[in-house]
């Protein structure tokens, strides 16, 4: 499982790193693209299925994780796809852990049995992070396309019985937002000690859905207010994260933390990237951990260094005093919606381009609540869709 | 919240201390994060083990740094500490 709604990490957790960083801090390894479920919102490239036929293998993995490390990188995401589709991900977990790194799993709990997670716990593995589509049984096997709503609640059991914390993460949206009471209840229920509920962001497959799954301020303002009683209610019990989509907002993400900073993604066919999106770039040459070593690729690629620091800024973000707090925000928003992966992000109130983030609200505020008619019209992340998108 | 001086002081579930050569300097590992200590904040959160007491660290942290009045900034940063979620009564 992908980190759910946000393909960007909680980058603010991290001390900020000088641009001369020897390496990045955090890795995360989308160890296979391939998974069970069809998420509507999944952020795994459109052409996911060519990576199928290419994956690292188990010692490729170690050998980029142990390079990495002794750079300083100090914590591991495993993600997907569904990490759980490969079966040696016990000896990546093992290994990672006896690096010396914090090892955390992105799953959706789908074929994780009593006896994996047992190895995961004795090979030390420190963090599960569960995702659920939705709480009601009905929307959450339409959002995902399969029957694995019971199989998740018997799995934040298992997570519980290891002494893991259980960390719930619900991507919401147009279609699930109306159900945050429930979805809290059931995170309740689960005894979920940190739950984020994010919107899912505009990449990849919900970029496709985007006019299905961008919620109206209205469904924003109930769904927070919903939030807020159960904070109320729950205290520290339960930590409580609530996302809304960056759309809704004047000032970008700090994507990434700063391209090039902290965060080194490697997707399952080896493309080391500087975020999960960032394959869809024209321009750069993404290197791959099967022909370079962690060094180079770090601090030496075309890649890596393109969009590092701010001196590849044009204007309005060149003379503007909040560059270091943004980095101008997200290359691949900017690219997706301008066509230029140098432009501010269109997020921003500053940038020339920020009509097409209000219109986009706009028609969110209008569009009629999904029913049954619009479903068909929704591209589900599949196999076979994702060799058609592949050849557009 | 405050801590009592005399009762023995562990890491909160899922919090890690690490020495890290590279960037020379204890850093506390959590899901998703980190946090790079300064010199003093290592020193001091590397004597938790579970069994010393607010206490026990500051003498030995006076033993280890004579003529040092540190009383008082070890308990303050042992505050902010426990305030924060990293460390908690064991
Ligand atoms: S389909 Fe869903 S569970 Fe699978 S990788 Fe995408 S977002 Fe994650
Ligand atoms: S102009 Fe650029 S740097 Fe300034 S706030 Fe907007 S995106 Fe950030």
């Amino acid at each position: 499982m992908t980190k759910a709604g946000s393909p960007m990490p909680d980058a603010p957790h991290f001390p900020p790193s000088a641009d001369s960083a020897p390496g990045p801090l955090w890795v995360n390894a989308e160890i296979t693209y391939k998974c069970p479920l069809h998420c509507v919102f999944c952020y795994n490239p459109l052409n996911y299925a060519s990576t199928f036929d290419k994956e690292l293998t188990t010692d490729q993995w170690l050998k980029a994780l142990r390079e990495a490390r002794e750079l300083g990188a100090v914590q591991l995401g495993i993600s997907g796809g569904e990490p759980l589709m490969r079966d040696d991900i016990e000896v990546i977990i093992a290994e990672a852990s006896k690096m010396g790194y914090y090892v955390n799993l992105l799953t959706s709990g789908i074929g994780l049995t009593e006896e994996r997670i047992a190895a995961f716990k004795a090979g030390g593995l420190d963090q599960i992070q569960l995702s659920f589509q939705d709480s009601t049984k009905q929307l959450n096997d339409f959002l995902s396309s399969t029957k694995t709503f019971d199989l998740k609640l018997k799995v934040a059991r298992l997570i519980k019985q290891y002494d893991y914390p259980m960390v719930l993460n619900v991507v919401l949206h147009r279609l699930n937002i109306d159900h945050i009471g429930q979805i809290l209840q059931m995170a309740e229920s689960m005894q979920a000690d940190h739950v984020e509920l994010a919107n899912s962001q505009y990449y990849a497959w919900a970029f496709k859905n985007r006019e299905y799954l961008m919620p109206s301020r209205g469904q924003l303002e109930r769904a927070e207010t919903v939030c807020n009683d159960f904070r109320e209610r729950l205290g520290n019990k339960m930590k409580l994260y609530f996302v809304v989509p960056d759309y809704y907002s004047e000032r970008p993400k700090a994507c990434m933390n700063g391209w090039g900073s902290v965060f080194l993604n490697i997707a399952p066919d080896g493309m080391a990237l500087p975020c999960h999106e960032a394959r869809m770039l024209p321009g750069l040459t993404f290197p791959n951990v099967r022909d370079h070593d962690i060094r180079t690729i770090w601090q030496d690629s075309q890649a890596f260094n393109a969009y590092r620091g701010n001196s590849w800024m044009p204007e309005p973000c060149r003379s503007c005093d909040e560059k270091e707090k943004d980095f101008g925000g997200c290359r691949c928003q900017a690219f997706m919606l301008t066509g230029d992966a140098t432009n501010a992000d269109p997020v921003c109130n500053k940038s020339p381009h920020h009509s097409l983030i209000t219109h986009q609200v706009a028609l969110a505020q209008v569009l009629r609540a999904p029913d049954d008619d619009v479903r068909p019209l929704i591209i589900f992340r599949d196999d076979r869709n994702s060799r058609n998108l592949s050849q557009e | 919240m405050s801590i009592s001086t005399n009762q023995a002081l562990r890491f909160a579930r899922q919090y890690k201390l690490q020495w890290e050569p590279t960037q020379n300097a204890y850093v506390l590992l959590y899901p998703e994060g980190l946090v790079k200590l300064t010199e003093s904040a290592g020193e001091i959160l590397k004597r938790i083990d579970g069994n010393a007491t607010a206490h026990d660290i500051i003498s030995r942290l006076e033993a280890s740094y004579p003529g040092a009045d540190l009383q008082q900034d070890v308990l303050d940063f042992l505050e902010h500490a426990y305030d924060k979620g990293w460390i908690t009564n064991a």
